[in-house]
């Protein structure tokens, strides 16, 4: 078995606002339909979270069940469960039209921290990320620059972003580059 | 720059975030077509200078698409609606004349 590792490695970076890469998170996508009674069981089995509402991301620590579309979700678990927690998911949703992948090594994970780090987002996401329209409990699928991603609010107010594995050392110079010390704009505190 | 409020994830978002998918509401032709039919579907388009209908994708986002029913010249958008259905719902159908009465649009007014 070859020993995994993830994209770059737990890469940091600290600016006005510090940028570390998470290292291995485990990353199940699933789909299917989202309101049924499998879909809830499938979710507690996996994650102990209940199925989020639109836009919504349920959080307990490094366990989170994001939702991706109507009929998607992602959870994050850690890494070494993964296969143990999709087989809990074919389990509650047997026989029924859905599909759980592994994607834990086709994503990277970044948490960006200090009290500007919503302003690191601001330069690169056509989003609003004043704390009034982006809060805890939100999940956001945009861009950032010319990648998908797509990044939540953690209980201790950083900001977790999540992006394809091929793209994670542009997303890290890309938020490398908006932490910079001296780039600071001043607009969101 | 177009604001667009995807329906199927409720997110409001500047275009950037979407992808134009042309016009909306074509009937296909394709095999047992005449050579008229196929023509049409594949070259006639509107080009409209006023009220125009579109899919979009929001692709850096849900990944769903959607119909849009805007202003070409003006770029506003009077509304987007769900991809699954044939002909612009009544009410998207109702805000328009609100800001454009008269309008006309293929077969839809
Ligand atoms: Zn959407």
């Amino acid at each position: 078995m070859s020993k995994p590792v993830s994209a770059l490695e737990g890469a940091s970076y600290q600016g006005f606002a510090k940028v570390e890469e998470v290292g291995l998170r485990g990353m199940i996508t699933i789909r299917g339909d989202l309101k049924s009674a499998g879909m809830k069981k499938a979710a507690a089995a996996a994650t102990g979270l209940d199925v989020p509402g639109q836009r919504e991301v349920k959080l307990d620590g490094d366990t989170a069940l994001a939702w991706m579309s109507s009929d998607e979700l992602l959870a994050m678990v850690p890494y070494a469960e993964v296969d143990d927690r999709i087989a809990a998911i074919d389990k509650a949703l047997k026989g029924k039209h859905y599909l759980a992948v592994n994607v834990s090594d086709a994503r990277a994970i970044f948490r960006l921290s200090g009290g500007n780090a919503r302003e690191v987002i601001a330069k690169l996401s056509p989003v609003d990320m004043s704390s009034d329209a982006f809060g805890l409990g939100q999940i956001r699928r945009t861009r950032m620059a010319q990648v998908p991603a797509a990044f939540w609010v953690d209980e201790t107010g950083a900001i977790m972003v999540v992006c394809f594995r091929s793209v994670a050392q542009y997303v890290f110079d890309l938020l490398k580059g908006a932490a910079e010390n001296g780039n600071q704009v001043g607009y969101l505190n | 720059m177009l604001i667009l409020t995807c329906p199927c994830c409720g997110v409001t978002g500047e275009e950037t975030e979407f992808h134009a998918g042309g016009e909306a509401h074509i009937k296909r032709f394709g095999p047992g077509s005449d050579d008229e039919q196929f023509h049409s579907y594949m070259f006639a388009k509107e080009n409209a200078k006023g009220v125009h209908f579109e899919r979009w994708r929001h692709n850096n986002g849900c990944g769903k698409w959607f119909h849009a029913a805007r202003c070409t010249t003006t770029l506003e958008v009077f509304g987007t609606y769900s991809a699954q259905t044939y002909e612009p719902p009544k009410e998207i159908k109702d805000k328009i004349s609100a800001r454009r009465p008269g309008w006309s649009w293929r077969e839809f007014a």
